[in-house]
């Protein structure tokens, strides 16, 4: 075959630099409106399936999507198109520049920043780059063939991409970075369907995912699960492993969004009126920041709006350090913007998420040490279908899944039956008793790339479990 | 074909000069000519291309071989009170190729629509096939496919195409409504938004299958936020009364929004001091706004063929209704008031198309028969196989039920739940019929919280209204409600049902199942029915 070995390298689908600020200035030549912003998102995905201990479907896609955002005035509009000849670049400014005139004035709007400095992306990887069909058969058949000798029954799924996003506008603004990202997960789950084990991670450099070990872990927790016993819900002492944290920690980002908490409708409102910056809501031990530059999170260094994205801390001792201010709300507020979004997109409705991941300080303990601490509590794999009930206090449910287990006097004594949760993020590191050092995990739930969350495995008390689940 | 090697290079070399770049990087010919990039779907330059891949994929080893160009056009304009905060028009266009080499599925896919690439993308879908072979185990069976259908068109059944219409015109009723909302006394923040959906897409597979369809979907919706005096309570309600449809722009004009935001407004407000649930088992009575939820996380789902043989563990889950041969004709799903049919017919469903994304003509059939499990859906070509000897004892042929449904281009197709709906009963029952009926019990308007466990045993459903019922009449407003169930025996409790006037149909765009994950718009036709005796909890906790 000719094709080339590696999708990101030779095949060149994602735009360098170079490439993408030449088609950025293209797009702003034909652009007759008061103010542009131009953002390029250009990408190669690859992935692979497997179940039943095989590969089902393999794949790959490349696309160059960009968007154009025109202003007159206090007026804006955006329109996309993934065709780059001149004449599609014409046609996508000339639809968002006449849905811009025909769109009432934006009182919220504000003008395109001017050119900014940027830390240089540190998250790309040529191994995740180099990540073929071939080699992602080899990862996989190093979970399948262990899988299958035990007599189980393995499910999974690999996702790599490679990104080149750029932004640049009118007033001579240009940031580009390029990042990977890479993601495998895996299920085991015994012939008879009463033992169900999970493993996986994620993270910008492939090189740093295991994929036997996490079969591995897969292949054991199945083992273990099975025979599980009901016990009463209630609230349990609860052992969470890092991607169970992850799965609740990152509810945070959407919660923290500093007009929401202004505005009198968000957990983070203060009573009166006001948030609740430089209040205490959580254990003293809780901090929680984002970094683009931090080696675990390696994301892009600017947000949306081409404004640079530097570290945050949101949670720092327990106390609420930062809210998530855009642009409009930071002005509006005498504050320092410090997230995406706004400038004519969709800005005040969200936190912190996507930027520049998530990060909780762990402690020095192992997950062994948390379970030996532990008289008696539940350890969770992860959690499943996690839903809001509540935004007044971030209660969620969801359910616990692929490996729940009964510890009594420091060790695992059985596999339990799963439980639906009713609980907050913040109520969980309220009640927190022990930590250990923090990780990368795949905390989104369809194991696609998701958010980088980096976190670490957690003892909490109370932990309220409202319902048993037959679900294996 | 209409147009040479040559427009190609000379299209070619104009991007790469608009890149401005020396050298012409492997990317050369991305661009379409840009006669091309606006041309219809029908253009048979289209056809030629799909032609090039099909070719270009047998003579790569394929025994089975389909490809989809596409273009899918969405808008979206969203607001804020007083304000838009955004007015978005997308295009995307590409082309994704599959493959069946040696018995393994290969995908590949580019939004560079040329002649070269989409001979190096049927290429690139074989080589993926040959890499996953090494795994295999056992080789792919495909099922019979029908006749093959050359040259067939399908169009969703519109009225307007919203495309047409004017974007002062949409924002001007986007903003009445929110006005007619924040009128209302207690009523803070009002966002609401329009989204449309245009898919034009060819297919063409190596069995001499060639269609074109264009399937349109719109969706209005409204969401009020009445915030307390106090800062201490805030309620919120979402204009599930207004569904998404696979319609044009009547229905955004159907849908009445600034007389409908009125009243979820003072809904809303009315909910800040509604009393809280006391927790308990009541009968519930569930409005078909409410209830097409229910019926897709609890109904539909657990129903998927692939579910249930365990393709879909990693992520979506399997399903209690499980393993097939220990169900199919006897697994008592429901009681014997529930009839649940799988389309993708229904005029103005989301589902409903005139071939699936395998060339297949879906068919109308039976999930859930006087309460009993008789079928799974979701079965593609791929799938029926593995449910051959039940085709067998029903006198069937072993066939696709025309599910294979992929959410764009870029993303290979599987096998997806069709309109999934639970049929009204024989005697004409209203909602306000089946509250009158109840003695004690809440009343649940609109869909709201939804989680539920990945075998799909036990969920927990909140809403957006919620009231109490005392001696056949609504009492009061209630807060803070969810109930619990075991999917089984929620569906055993059923014991009243709609009569064929009180069915809707409902629905959502954004079901998501698949690695990577894929989008599913899917309609649910329902009816109001009455469950006794539902476990209720309180989810008001003090902050």
């Amino acid at each position: 075959m000719s094709a080339p070995r590696s999708l990101y390298v030779e095949g060149a689908p994602i735009l360098s630099r170079d490439e993408a600020q030449a088609l950025a200035k293209r797009v702003l030549y034909f652009a007759t409106a008061d103010s542009t912003r131009v953002t390029i998102r250009s990408a190669a995905r690859a992935n692979s399936r497997f179940a039943v201990n095989q590969i089902s479907t393999a794949g790959d896609n490349v696309d160059t999507v960009i968007t154009v955002l025109s202003s007159f005035g206090k007026r804006s509009a955006t329109a996309t198109t993934n065709k780059l000849d001149d004449a599609a670049l014409q046609q996508v400014v000339a639809n968002s520049e006449n849905l811009a005139r025909l769109s009432p004035e934006d009182p919220e709007a504000l003008p395109e920043l001017g050119p900014q400095q940027y830390a240089e992306s540190t998250g790309w990887s040529e191994a995740t780059a180099l990540l073929d069909p071939v080699a992602r058969a080899a990862a996989i058949q190093t979970i399948t063939e262990p899988a299958r000798a035990a007599g189980l029954i393995s499910t999974g799924y690999i996702e790599s991409r490679g990104t080149a996003l750029a932004i640049a506008n009118s007033k001579g603004l240009f940031a580009y970075s390029r990042t990977t990202e890479a993601v495998l997960t895996t299920t085991v789950r015994t012939p008879d369907g009463q033992g169900s084990g999970w493993g996986g991670s994620a993270h910008w450099d492939w090189s740093k995912i295991d994929a036997r070990a996490l079969g591995g872990t897969a292949i054991q927790k199945a083992r273990a699960s099975q025979n599980a016993v009901a016990i009463e819900p209630g609230r349990y002492t609860v052992v969470l492993e890092p991607t169970a944290v992850g799965n609740l920690v990152q509810l945070l980002a959407g919660a923290m969004n500093a007009r929401n908490a202004d505005e009198g409708r968000s957990f983070f409102t203060k009573a009166g009126g006001g948030n609740k910056i430089g209040m205490k809501v959580m254990d003293e031990r809780v901090t929680i920041f984002s970094d683009p530059l931090d080696p675990d999170i390696g994301t892009n260094t600017f947000s949306g709006d081409g404004l640079p994205t530097n570290r945050t801390v949101w949670i720092e001792n327990g106390i609420v350090k930062n809210l998530a201010y855009d642009r409009y709300w930071a002005q509006k507020q005498g504050k320092e913007p410090n997230t995406g979004g706004g400038g004519g997109g969709f800005g005040g409705g969200g936190g912190f998420g996507g930027g520049a991941g998530l990060k909780m300080n762990g402690g020095d303990q192992s997950l062994d040490d948390l379970i030996a601490g532990t008289e008696r509590g539940i350890l969770v794999t992860r959690f499943w279908y996690i839903r809001p009930v509540d935004p007044r206090t971030v209660l969620y449910t969801g359910l616990t899944r692929d490996g729940t287990f009964l510890i009594e006097k420091g060790k695992i004594t059985k596999a339990v039956k799963n439980f639906r949760f009713n609980e907050s993020p913040i109520f969980m590191l309220n009640n927190l008793e022990a930590m250990s050092r923090a990780i990368r995990v795949s905390a989104s739930e369809s194991g696609n790339t998701g958010q980088a969350i980096v976190v670490p495995a957690i003892r909490t008390r109370e932990f309220s479990f409202t319902s048993l689940s037959d679900a294996v | 074909m209409p147009f040479s090697r040559r427009d190609f290079v000379r299209a070619s070399s104009v991007a790469a000069a608009a890149l401005g770049v020396s050298h012409l990087s492997p990317r050369e010919a991305f661009a379409l000519p840009s006669d091309l990039s606006s041309a219809p779907i029908q253009d048979p330059a289209f056809k030629a291309l799909a032609m090039r891949a099909l070719e270009a994929a047998k003579g790569a080893g394929a025994s089975y071989a389909d490809v989809r160009i596409s273009r899918n056009r969405t808008q979206n304009v969203f607001t804020r009170e007083r304000r838009v905060q955004g007015v978005v028009d997308n295009e995307t266009f590409g082309f994704g190729v599959r493959v069946l080499v040696n018995g393994a599925w290969g995908f590949a896919a580019s939004s560079m629509i040329t002649p070269d690439e989409i001979v190096r993308v049927a290429k690139q879908a074989a080589r993926q096939a040959q890499a996953s072979g090494s795994t295999q185990l056992k080789p792919v069976i495909l099922a019979p496919g029908q006749a093959p259908v050359t040259d067939g068109v399908w169009k969703s059944p519109i009225k307007k195409d919203p495309f047409d219409v004017p974007i002062e015109e949409k924002v001007a009723l986007l903003l009445a409504a929110n006005e007619a909302a924040l009128k209302v006394k207690g009523a803070r923040f009002c966002t609401s938004s329009m989204f449309f959906l245009r898919e034009e897409k060819t297919y063409a597979n190596t069995d001499g299958t060639y269609t074109v369809q264009t399937v349109y979907r719109a969706q209005p919706s409204l969401n009020v936020t009445a915030v307390s005096t106090d800062f201490t309570d805030f309620q919120t309600r979402q204009s599930t009364d207004i569904q998404p449809k696979g319609l044009g722009y009547e229905h955004v004009t159907d849908a009445n929004l600034v007389v409908n935001a009125a009243k979820w407004a003072e809904q809303a407000v009315e909910k800040l001091s509604a009393k809280p649930v006391d927790v308990g088992r009541y009968d519930l009575v569930l409005h078909p706004t409410h209830l097409w939820l229910t019926v897709h996380e609890a109904c539909a789902h657990p129903t998927e063929l692939d579910r249930a043989l365990g393709y879909e563990a990693n992520y979506a889950g399997t399903s209690f209704a499980a393993p097939p041969d220990k169900t199919l004709g006897k697994l008592k799903f429901g009681s014997p008031l529930m009839n649940v049919r799988g389309d993708r017919s229904q005029a103005g469903s989301l589902s409903a198309c005139g071939w699936d994304d395998e060339g297949q003509k879906p068919e109308d059939f039976l999930i859930v028969d006087k309460g009993i499990l008789v079928n799974y859906h979701a079965i593609t070509r791929m799938q029926a196989p593995f449910l051959e000897w039940w085709s067998k004892q029903q006198g069937k042929p072993v066939k696709s039920q025309g599910c294979s449904y992929s959410q764009s281009w870029a993303d290979v197709q599987f096998e997806r739940m069709p309109n999934v709906s639970l049929m009204p009963g024989t005697t004409e029952r209203s909602f306000e019929d089946i509250i009158a009926a109840t003695d004690k019990g809440i009343a649940i308007v609109g869909d709201g919280s939804f989680s539920i466990d990945q075998q799909r045993y036990n969920a927990q459903f909140g809403g957006q209204l919620f009231y109490e019922i005392k001696g056949g009449k609504v009492v009061g407003m209630l807060k803070d409600v969810a109930y619990q169930i075991r999917t089984p025996e929620f569906w055993a409790a059923m014991d009243m049902i709609g009569g064929p006037k009180s069915y809707e149909l409902c629905g959502a765009f954004g079901d998501a199942k698949g690695q990577p994950s894929q989008s599913n718009a899917v309609s649910h036709g329902c009816v109001p029915t009455r469950h006794r005796q539902i476990n209720v909890i309180n989810t008001g906790r003090q902050g």
